[in-house]
């Protein structure tokens, strides 16, 4: 675990369960992240890790349980005071969400613009400071349909970190990139939560990218959390599901078929 | 379950679907107007809608209005004449135009120019999480989205209907007078005579302000409630376009028999 601040929580899930009308998404969640900390939570696709993301950020309310960001319980904040405290939070999303009517550096102003009174030449510096960070200040002019998919998710991080929050979120921030985009991004979620000083929660199916950075992971199955540990202690882990998750084996507590009644059953009505 | 029992289940489950849904339209109607303030503060916004909405429409609101004045000059003409009373062309041009033509054809050709638009870009912005985005850099989307949009609709369209009854009239005006030969001042002049300012004209421009706040409505609306996916944003622009020309057509009845019925 990082050194920097153990023992202060940035956030805390309590037993929080979440549905989506009937189905039932989270079943009584429990996790906490440090500042200083870079946590990764895993899972295979629709387990319930983007919905956990959401909670986090405040896009959607837990059905009960509670999720507590910097102390503040977020089920009971106004929409003003939720608004606040996005404020400090950047959220970096799967394709970069880049505002398409605006090019690169009117992204990246877009939060300073609207909620800070910086005169312009102010905003400018901090701007391309933000771009340098993520190495794009050569595409300031560019409009998000010249970006390359690893070029945009870099400028959606300026922009996401363009207020300096405390708290950074990411969704499935790997997926679709090449190897290099790849661990420039890598390099990048660890570098700026370093200088930040803050905590960065990514959810991510990229096994070997995420243990080389991350501090600490979750893996989320089925709505709860099966397993959890610093890197060290999941590459050597025995619990099947991390096993089969680490080492992409195709078959085990995950099942490769999606839930069917025995095949000879459905094929009879063709042999009949 | 027989068919019947099936049918009346799913005519059920359309009507409170249907109800239900246009309770959230009315939410969201309201809450478009609780952050409209914004959107009038930051006024470049807006004029950047007008812009999109209004002067790109202007083409095709012009040419249109030229060739409905144009055949309401050959109609009129062809029928007033069986009465010897073409002198009085110029009334039933203006009048035709200012009091239905004008705000009844400019809303339907504003809702498919002009709505369909902001229908696929709200509805784009959502697929593509820029309004989820936005939401989370703490801007709310209603506000610095959706507000504008709603307004730049509602000023452009009585703009519009103005523009469009002016062109007709205009097209009218050279079918009749220039091309036929119609007496050139009793066009006029019977024109200025008999159409009223307030009973004619300004009846006229509610009518339009009152389509231009139900298209914006229903465009606005239909984008940020769309399925986010392809298929999604297509349904929703077509429903723009159906709606909006039911809307009109059903409103203007409704406007006319409150506002036209004789002196």
């Amino acid at each position: 675990m990082n050194s920097i601040a153990s023992n202060s929580s940035l956030v805390r899930l309590d037993g929080v369960r979440f549905a989506y009308g009937e189905r039932e998404i989270l079943r009584g969640v429990d996790l906490t992240v440090h500042r200083g900390q870079v946590v990764a939570i895993m899972g295979g696709s629709g387990c319930g890790k983007t919905t956990l993301l959401r909670l986090i950020g405040g896009q959607l309310r837990a059905g009960s349980g509670k999720v507590e960001v910097d102390g503040q319980d977020l089920g009971h904040l106004s929409t003003r005071a939720m608004y606040a405290m996005r404020r400090r939070m950047g959220m970096l999303f799967q394709f970069g969400a880049l505002f398409t009517d605006m090019n690169v550096f009117d992204n990246v102003a877009f939060p300073l613009r609207e909620h800070t009174k910086l005169p312009a030449e102010l905003v400018r510096d901090l701007v391309l400071m933000k771009l340098h960070a993520v190495g794009l200040r050569g595409a300031q002019s560019l409009m998000p349909s010249e970006l390359s998919g690893g070029m945009a998710r870099r400028v959606a991080l300026a922009r996401a970190v363009a207020l300096d929050p405390m708290l950074m979120l990411y969704d499935e921030p790997f997926a679709g990139l090449d190897p290099i985009s790849l661990s420039v991004t890598g390099q990048l979620i660890r570098r700026l939560n370093d200088a930040l000083g803050a905590a960065s929660i990514m959810v991510t199916h990229d096994v070997m990218v995420s243990l080389e950075l991350v501090d600490y992971v979750y893996f989320v199955s089925n709505g709860v959390i099966v397993a959890q540990g610093t890197p060290e202690e999941i590459r050597k882990s025995n619990d099947p599901f991390v096993r089969q998750f680490v080492h992409a084996e195709t078959d085990g507590p995950v099942p490769f078929h999606y839930p069917a009644p025995p095949l000879a059953n459905m094929l009879d009505g063709v042999a009949a | 379950m027989s068919a019947l029992d099936a049918t009346l289940r799913k005519l059920g489950a359309m009507t409170i679907d249907g109800v239900w849904r246009l309770g959230f339209a009315a939410r969201f109607f309201l809450a478009v107007l609780r952050y409209s303030g914004q959107s009038f503060l930051r006024l470049p916004l807006t004029i950047r809608e007008i812009y999109f909405s209004g002067v790109l429409s202007l083409l095709i609101i012009l040419v249109s209005g030229l060739f409905v004045g144009m055949v309401l000059g050959l109609q009129g003409y062809d029928i007033l004449q069986r009465f010897g009373s073409s002198d009085a062309l110029g009334i039933m041009v203006a009048l035709s135009l200012l009091r239905e033509l004008g705000p009844v054809v400019a809303g339907l050709l504003f809702a498919s120019r002009a709505g369909s638009a902001v229908t696929a870009e709200i509805g784009l912005m959502k697929t593509t999480e820029q309004l989820q985005a936005m939401d989370m850099m703490a801007v709310n989307p209603l506000a610095r989205v959706v507000a504008p949009r709603f307004w730049g609709g509602v000023i452009s369209m009585p703009l519009l209907a103005a523009m469009f009854s002016a062109m007709g009239i205009f097209g009218g005006w050279m079918i009749g007078v220039v091309a036929i030969g119609v007496d050139d001042g009793a066009f006029w002049s019977q024109m200025r005579a008999s159409v009223d300012f307030r009973y004619d004209v300004l009846n006229g421009v509610i009518k339009s302000f009152v389509f231009g706040v139900a298209v914006s409505w229903v465009a606005v609306f239909e984008g940020y409630d769309c399925h986010p996916t392809a298929e999604g944003v297509s349904r929703a622009i077509t429903r723009t376009v159906v709606y909006s020309a039911l809307l009109i057509l059903a409103l203007d009845f409704v406007l006319t028999s409150f506002m036209f019925r004789g002196p």
